[in-house]
């Protein structure tokens, strides 16, 4: 890896350039963000993730400026931005409807805000060009928005809400109306143009895998709180809760009660008739704390033998097979009744795999392949 | 501009031209009658204590004594139902026939709904006179095909009241019910009559039901203005033809007792409450049910 | 292409004659030589020559033109501020007797809203005029007009007003460069109305018109309690046809520009596949 890793959310002397200082929002009786505190740091591409109705749009429209802070302070760059009004604030959206302006060209929107801020003609065509450019639409720079596709309105969007050069660029589901295929291409052009750019990007979005793709840090949020915070691998291999595990990617969840049984180590009682699974932690818990392992399916191997090096092994029987092309997940039931998913990387050919429904099978998982979670 | 000002403006205007008139009548329907201008004592400049003193119902006593008005009032909400049940029947196939009109069509049919509304109201009921009376078109017809010897007497009656509503309100009743069927899944149709039922009971039970909103909607913009009309009576209607809102004219402008026509048009405002909140209610409830 | 039933032709057919024979008629018999309206007695243009040299007439029509335009373009304003504050207002002091007082005069008999206007004009020394018609015809005419712009603005896409103000936009920039570009086709049908209701206005005008300035209807209204008149009949050919040109010409250019706009996107689609 490099040596410059950017990470000044772990350096303590770093200041932030936007700081949720706790933040609560109640829309009458509804609270919509519950006393959050959270920092963004300049040049970060910030996701913040969660079901609808979690609070995510809301954080956004309130650095916005379209939402009053009921109770705390919202800082950017150390200002305090509450009495701001949206138009006087050094913050752009990309709205998820895109909010084209129906009667003005590409060029037009695009100009859009420049004119407010009153430039020299030369300077906006300059800008626009520019921005044109960057989104590759030069082309289509006299084109009113029904004009266009849906690819390249998103695009127009983006030009648009970056031509003011930003201190923070706010994205809400931008990708969210476009098909697959483009998505997926669309987020790694995201990220080039927030690389050149060197803006400040938040990105609100209810697809865990966009947020993964694009982020450099996820907050997963759920009913007005963040539950955690943390870059996209350590958001997928440490949850820090039974929710985060479940809301990002699949996983199994084994419940029981812990007892220590070594250094870090722990041994779960889950079920009866079932030998205690063991697991290393670096959290602490008590003699017969109930306790949640969550393990991700690839981290759990499927075979018709006995392994024999495994530290937990079960056997089962094949319940279902879902075949996704590249991977394929097992649903194994065990004599207890319970399922567990594992899945293998498809590296033969179909015909020449020998597990299918109903087989006996092993499943088998090392000590440090789940993580324990109390909550 | 200032939101204060955004607000305040036709906030103003509204309370100024429409609230206070308003309560203007009122206050003259709790007057005496007098014979000088303005006819109706007191007036504002006797003063708040004498205005109040001197406030009594007995123009709407009056109203009560005299059969004339009950009867205005109670023929006058025949004649609204009655029309309006005719506009129905009319207005249904009708609205009926442009929904399962071709696509290409619905434009010029939808035109050709919208443009009698644009026409003078009043042309459009003067256009009946010419047909309906003694030797008018209608009856001329009628005698060429042999169908009567004698001409019928149809201007200035009643029926030709019923054919003026019907005539002059027939697209406020098209449009909700042809905006209703619009919206209705064709497959809705073909859906029932796969589990059996004739077309005949596919339409009672299918088609009609979920037009229901636009029925209403149509019988209450045609039952609403009906109620208060003033020029098709009068231009169509007989001396029997009893109208609330012809009434209120007569006793204005003919004898130009204002107490009294006042008290007649708090009257009709109280009958058309009911209506009009029972529309409101419904247009609500479809609002919320296409939210 | 589907088949229409028998039973559908049949009802349409017999609509439209219903809707539109007796209009057709009006305009036949405005073309007959004789003064007796209901006998026929030969092609004539007789009385639009005649209705051509009424100057009571001509001049009640240039007073409700004059009415219909100011009142329009008044009530078109006034409309327009109302249906803004009712759907982006927000909540103020007030909002339901405002919002009750922009739908009652929709569903207010007419004689009520002419009686209570006199009423009032009488009480503060109006001398009833053109100038009383106008504040009548706007005052009803502006309801229209809220409704019909309201009805715009509740379907428009409220993030397009928000991206103005992110874009730095003071929020009367918003209006002016994003909203009212986009609602104006609905502020123009509600000005096409108001104007078309002011022209068409018998009752209201009848009670708030003085000696001094007395409309069309009014004076149609008074020929015609006397009678079927060929003049009128000429009258009406006149505006029948006017409205008819307006109406076929709007729905024709909103036609072209729908199919237009159709083939523009149809267009994008192929250039972006």
């Amino acid at each position: 890896m490099n040596q410059t890793v950017f990470a000044p959310w772990d350096d303590p002397n770093a200041t932030p350039l936007i700081r949720f200082q706790n933040v609560t929002k109640r829309f009458g009786e509804f609270t919509a963000i519950d006393d959050l505190t959270l920092d963004i740091y300049a040049q970060e591409f910030f996701a913040l993730l969660g079901p609808s109705g979690c609070g995510k749009t809301t954080m956004m429209r309130m650095l916005a400026g379209f939402e009053t802070v009921t109770e705390g302070r919202i800082e950017l760059a150390g200002q305090d931005i509450g009495p701001v009004p949206p138009n006087e604030r050094a913050v752009n959206m990309m709205f998820q409807s895109y909010a084209l302006f129906p009667h003005l060209s590409v060029w037009e929107n695009i100009a859009f805000g420049l004119r407010r801020d009153r430039k020299t003609k030369g300077e906006i065509t300059a800008r626009v060009e520019e921005m044109l450019k960057l989104v590759r639409l030069e082309k289509f720079a006299q084109r009113k928005p029904h004009q266009i596709s849906g690819g390249q309105r998103q695009r127009v969007a983006l030009a648009r809400s970056l031509a003011k050069a930003p201190k923070l660029l706010l994205l809400d589901e931008p990708l969210g109306a476009l098909d697959k295929k483009l998505r997926q291409d669309t987020q790694f052009e995201l990220m080039d143009i927030q690389e050149t750019t060197g803006t400040t990007f938040v990105i609100v979005t209810h697809d865990q895998e966009e947020a993964m793709t694009v982020a450099s840090r996820v907050a997963v949020m759920d009913e007005g709180r963040i539950m955690q915070v943390a870059t996209p691998a350590a958001i997928y291999e440490y949850p820090n809760s039974v929710y985060v595990a479940d809301f990002i990617g699949d996983v199994n969840i084994i419940e029981g009660r812990a007892s220590p049984s070594g250094d870090e180590e722990y041994k779960l009682d889950w079920t009866e008739g079932q030998a205690p699974v063991l697991a290393k932690s670096q959290a602490t818990f008590s003699e017969g704390q109930e306790a949640h392992l969550a393990i991700r399916p690839e981290k759990i191997r499927i075979s018709t033998e006995k392994p024999d090096d495994a530290v937990n092994a079960m056997q089962g029987k094949v319940l279902d097979i879902a075949y996704l092309g590249n991977l394929s997940t097992y649903h194994v039931e065990l004599p207890g009744g319970q399922v567990i998913k594992a899945q293998t990387a498809n590296t033969r050919r179909i015909a020449r795999r020998d597990i299918t429904w109903e087989d006996p099978v092993w499943i088998s998982w090392s000590a440090t392949a789940g993580v324990m979670l109390d909550q | 501009m200032k939101r204060a000002t955004l607000i305040l403006v036709p906030y103003l205007w509204l309370l100024v031209l429409f609230l206070a008139p308003f309560l203007i009548v009122l206050k003259i329907s709790l007057s005496d009658a007098a014979l000088a201008i303005p006819p109706y004592t007191p007036t504002l400049k006797d003063g708040i204590g004498a205005l109040i003193a001197e406030l009594d119902f007995e123009n709407f006593i009056f109203l009560t004594e005299d059969d004339l008005y009950w009867k205005a009032y109670l023929s006058s909400l025949r004649i609204a139902v009655i029309s309006t049940l005719l506009t129905l029947l009319v207005g249904y196939p009708i609205a009926y026939g442009m929904a399962r009109a071709p696509d290409e069509w619905r434009a010029t049919l939808m035109m050709l709904v919208i443009l009698p509304f644009w026409t003078s109201f009043l042309i459009r009921v003067y256009a009946w006179m010419g047909i309906l009376s003694n030797e008018g078109l209608l009856n001329q017809l009628l005698i060429w095909l042999g169908l009567i010897n004698d001409p019928l007497t149809i201007l200035n009656t009643n029926t030709a009241v019923y054919i003026g509503i019907v005539y002059t309100y027939l697209p406020f009743m098209i449009l909700p019910i042809y905006a209703a069927l619009d919206r209705l899944d064709s497959s809705l149709d073909e859906a029932a009559q796969d589990l059996g039922c004739t077309r005949m009971q596919a339409f009672w039970l299918v088609t009609i039901p979920l037009s229901r909103n636009g029925i209403v909607a149509g019988s209450f913009l045609v039952f609403i203005p009906a109620l208060g009309e003033f020029v098709i009576p009068s231009l169509l209607g007989g001396s029997g033809t009893l109208m609330i809102g012809k009434v209120l004219w007569e006793e204005f402008f003919n004898n130009r007792d204002w107490p009294v026509a006042s008290a007649v048009a708090v009257i009709l405002l109280l009958i058309l409450v009911i209506p009009i909140v029972l529309f409101q209610r419904n247009q609500q409830k479809q609002q919320e049910a296409e939210q | 292409m589907k088949r229409m039933s028998w039973f559908n032709v049949t009802s349409l057919t017999l609509g439209f004659a219903f809707l539109y024979l007796p209009m057709l008629v009006l305009i036949f018999y405005s073309f007959n030589a004789s003064k007796l309206v209901t006998v026929w007695a030969g092609f004539s243009t007789r009385w639009y020559g005649e209705l051509l040299q009424n100057e009571a007439f001509l001049d009640a029509a240039w007073v409700t033109l004059k009415v219909a335009v100011i009142s329009s373009s008044i009530a078109t304003v006034l409309g327009t501020m109302a249906a803004y504050v009712l759907v982006r207002g927000g909540r103020f002091l007030g909002r339901t007797l405002f919002s009750g007082m922009i739908y009652a005069p929709l569903v207010m008999p007419e004689v009520i809203t002419g009686l209570s206007l006199l009423l009032l004009f009488i009480g503060i020394g109006l001398d009833r005029g053109v100038l009383t018609i106008v504040l009548a015809h706007t005052t009803f005419s502006m309801c229209y007009v809220s409704v019909v712009v309201s009805s715009r603005l509740v379907s428009f896409d409220r993030s397009l007003e928000e991206a103005a103000l992110d874009l730095g936009s003071t929020p009367f920039e918003a209006f002016r460069l994003v909203t009212l570009p986009i609602i104006a086709p609905a502020v123009i049908s509600g000005w096409l109305l108001a104007f078309t209701l002011s022209l068409d206005d018998l009752v209201i005008a009848s009670f708030t018109a003085g000696p001094a300035a007395t409309t069309l209807p009014i004076k149609i209204f008074s020929a015609v309690r006397l009678g079927v008149s060929p003049e009128i009949n000429a009258l009406s050919t006149i505006m029948i046809l006017i409205v008819t040109v307006g109406v076929v010409t709007a729905s024709l250019v909103s036609k072209r520009n729908a199919l237009r706009a159709q083939n523009e996107v149809q267009a994008a689609e192929r250039a972006a596949a």
